[in-house]
C-alpha cells in the first residue's frame, strides 16, 4: 500500500521531519497452541491517529508489541516506513516510542532521570540543552512538578503523563500509546485524550493507540480497527463504526446487560440436586 | 534431551550477553557514575561479611590443623596451612560464594524485576541496550573488587587463625613463628593464583545472574524463582569452574 507523504514537527526544535507511516501485512502469533494473531493487515498513514479497540485479551497489546519490534511475528510481516522494527538499524533511522498500559517508568530514576536518559544515551546536546528539553515535555504534560519525585511516590494519572513525556523526549516519529486511560477516572481520561490529541495537531505524529475505551476511540481517532479474538474485524472512520450494523461492532460499542446472553450462563444457579429424604 | 537444550540454550546466551556487554566497553568512561555505583555496592557492600566469614574460617583451619599436627608435633606449621589455604582456595571460593548470594541475588531480582515491569522493554524501545547500562558497568565492577575483597579476606583470615595459634591452649604458637611459616611458604605467585580464581568466578557469577534476570518472562513471582535460579546456578558454577581452573593454574 502507497502511503502519503506528511511532515511531523519536533516540539523542541521546530524542524520538521518525514512522518511515519506503518504496514502490518498478514500477521499471525501463536504461544505454543493457543492463537492470538490471525491474519491481520492494514496500513497506518503518516501523520494519522489509528485506534486498535477490542475487548480485554482480544490481542491489542501483542499487536502493539510487534509494532514496537519487542516481538517477531509467527507469519507475516511489520514496516515502519519500509524497514523491520525490530531491527536495531531501524530503531536508530526511525524513532519509535511506545507509552506502556503501566507506564514501565525505571523505578531507580527520578522523572527528570526518566526523561533525560534518552538524550543522554544518544549524546543530544549538552546538559543545558537535555535539561530544557526535559522541563519542556513535562511542560507540555503539566508536571513539572514532579521532575525530583520518584515514580513510586506519583498517581496513575501522572505516572501516564510522565511515560507520555517520556516519549515525547525522543522526539518520536512514531507514538505507540498501549491503553493510554486504563485506570484513570473520567476527567484524567479526557485530559490524556486531549494530549494524544494535541500531540498529533501540534506535531503530526503518527499515533498508533490500542485501547477498549469507546470514548477515547471514537473521539480522537482518524480510523479505528475492531480486534476481536485475535481477528481485524472491521477497520473504517469512526462514523463507519458507529452506523455498523455488524452485530459483534453494535454489541461492542452499545453493551447490553441481558441475563439470557451466554456470557451469563456461568452465573445462572446451578440444578438443586436430589438429596435423600431422612425420616 | 530438553535438559540438555536447555543447558546449551543458557550457555548460548550467556556468551551472548558477555559479547554483546564487551562490544561497548569503550563507552565505559562515560558510564563512570554507574561503574562507581556498582564498586560500591559490589564491593563495600560486600565487605563486613566478607571480613567476618574470613576472619572465622581462618580460626577454624588454624583450630582444626592445630588438633591434627599436635600429634606430629608439627604445630609450627600451622601458618603455612592457613596462609596457603587462603590464598589458594578458601580465600577466593568464599569470597565467591558470598557475591553470589549477597550481589548475584541483588542483581538477578533487580534486573528480574526491571524485565517483569517492562522497563527493559522501555530501554529496547529507547535503542539503549540493556547490556550496555546495566550489564558492562557491573562486569567492569566486579573485576575491580573482586581483588580487593580477595586481599582484606585474606589478611583477615590469616589474622584470624594467628588469634587461634596464639591464644588456643593445645596449639599455643606465637605470632612471629605462625607468620614466619605463612611467610616462608605462602608465595606471592599462590596469591595471585587466588586472585585469578577470584576474577573467573566473579564474572561468571555477575555474568550469568544478568542473564538469569534479563530471562526472566512471567509475572511478579518469577522474581523470586529467579533469584532462587541465580544464586543456584552460580553456587553450581563456582565449584565446577573451581576444578578447572586449579587444575589449569597448578
Amino acid at each position: 500500500m502507497e502511503l502519503s507523504c506528511s511532515k511531523t514537527r519536533n516540539p523542541f526544535t521546530g524542524a520538521e521531519a518525514n512522518a511515519v507511516g506503518v504496514t502490518v501485512d498478514h500477521v499471525s502469533k501463536s504461544y505454543g497452541e493457543g492463537q492470538v494473531l490471525k491474519d491481520v493487515s492494514f496500513a497506518v498513514e503518516p501523520g494519522e491517529i489509528f485506534v486498535i479497540m477490542g475487548p480485554s485479551g482480544s490481542g491489542k497489546s501483542v499487536l502493539l508489541r510487534h509494532i514496537a519490534g519487542l516481538e517477531l511475528p509467527s507469519a507475516g510481516t511489520i514496516r515502519i516506513d519500509g524497514k523491520d522494527p525490530t531491527l536495531e538499524e531501524t530503531r536508530e533511522r526511525v524513532r519509535v516510542a511506545l507509552v506502556f498500559q503501566a507506564g514501565a517508568l525505571f523505578n531507580s530514576l527520578s522523572v527528570y532521570d526518566n526523561l533525560a536518559l534518552y538524550p543522554r544515551e544518544h549524546r543530544i546536546g549538552d546538559d543545558k540543552a537535555i535539561d530544557q528539553r526535559v522541563m519542556h515535555a513535562l511542560k507540555i504534560l503539566s508536571v513539572e512538578d514532579a521532575a525530583r519525585k520518584f515514580p513510586a511516590e506519583l498517581s496513575g494519572g501522572m505516572k501516564k503523563r510522565v511515560s507520555i513525556a517520556r516519549a515525547l523526549v525522543m522526539e518520536p516519529q512514531l507514538l505507540l500509546y498501549d491503553e493510554p486511560t486504563s485506570e484513570l477516572d473520567p476527567v484524567m481520561s479526557a485530559t490524556i485524550s486531549e494530549i494524544i490529541g494535541t500531540l498529533k495537531n501540534e506535531y503530526s505524529v503518527t499515533s498508533i493507540v490500542v485501547t477498549h475505551d469507546r470514548a477515547l476511540a471514537l473521539t480522537i481517532s482518524n480510523r479505528v480497527g475492531l480486534l476481536m479474538e485475535g481477528e481485524l474485524i472491521t477497520l473504517g472512520t469512526p462514523a463507519d463504526l458507529k452506523q455498523s450494523k455488524d452485530p459483534r461492532i453494535v454489541d461492542f460499542l452499545n453493551p447490553r446487560i441481558d441475563i439470557k446472553h451466554p456470557r451469563f450462563k456461568k452465573l445462572e444457579s446451578p440444578e438443586p440436586k436430589e438429596t435423600k429424604e431422612t425420616t | 534431551m530438553k535438559q540438555l537444550n536447555a543447558i546449551l540454550e543458557g550457555v548460548g546466551s550467556v556468551v551472548q550477553l558477555m559479547m554483546s556487554a564487551l562490544s561497548y566497553t569503550a563507552t565505559l568512561p562515560r558510564q563512570s557514575a554507574r561503574f562507581i555505583e556498582q564498586c560500591y555496592l559490589i564491593g563495600y557492600t560486600t565487605l563486613p561479611i566478607v571480613a567476618i566469614l574470613s576472619f572465622f574460617i581462618g580460626t577454624v583451619l588454624a583450630l582444626e590443623a592445630g588438633y591434627a599436627m599436635q600429634d606430629f608435633g608439627a604445630k609450627e606449621f600451622i601458618g603455612s596451612l592457613v596462609g596457603l589455604s587462603m590464598a589458594r582456595e578458601l580465600g577466593p571460593m568464599m569470597t565467591s560464594v558470598l557475591l553470589a548470594g549477597r550481589v548475584g541475588s541483588a542483581i538477578a531480582a533487580e534486573l528480574a524485576s526491571m524485565k517483569v515491569y517492562q522497563e527493559i522493554d522501555a530501554l529496547t524501545t529507547m535503542n539503549i541496550p540493556a547490556a550496555k547500562i546495566l550489564v558492562l558497568p557491573r562486569l567492569a565492577a566486579v573485576l575491580v573488587m573482586m581483588p580487593v575483597l580477595l586481599i582484606i579476606a585474606n589478611i583477615v583470615g590469616w589474622f584470624g587463625g594467628s588469634v587461634v595459634a596464639r591464644y588456643v591452649h593445645y596449639v599455643g604458637i606465637s605470632p612471629e613463628a605462625y607468620f614466619a611459616a605463612l611467610r616462608h611458604y605462602t608465595k606471592f605467585k599462590d596469591v595471585i593464583n587466588g586472585m585469578e580464581k577470584a576474577e573467573v568466578f566473579g564474572f561468571v557469577v555477575v555474568l550469568v545472574c544478568c542473564d538469569i534476570g534479563l530471562n526472566t518472562k512471567g509475572g511478579p513471582r518469577e522474581i523470586g524463582a529467579a533469584v532462587t535460579r541465580a544464586v543456584v546456578v552460580s553456587l553450581v558454577l563456582i565449584l565446577v569452574l573451581d576444578y578447572f581452573v586449579t587444575k589449569i593454574l597448578l
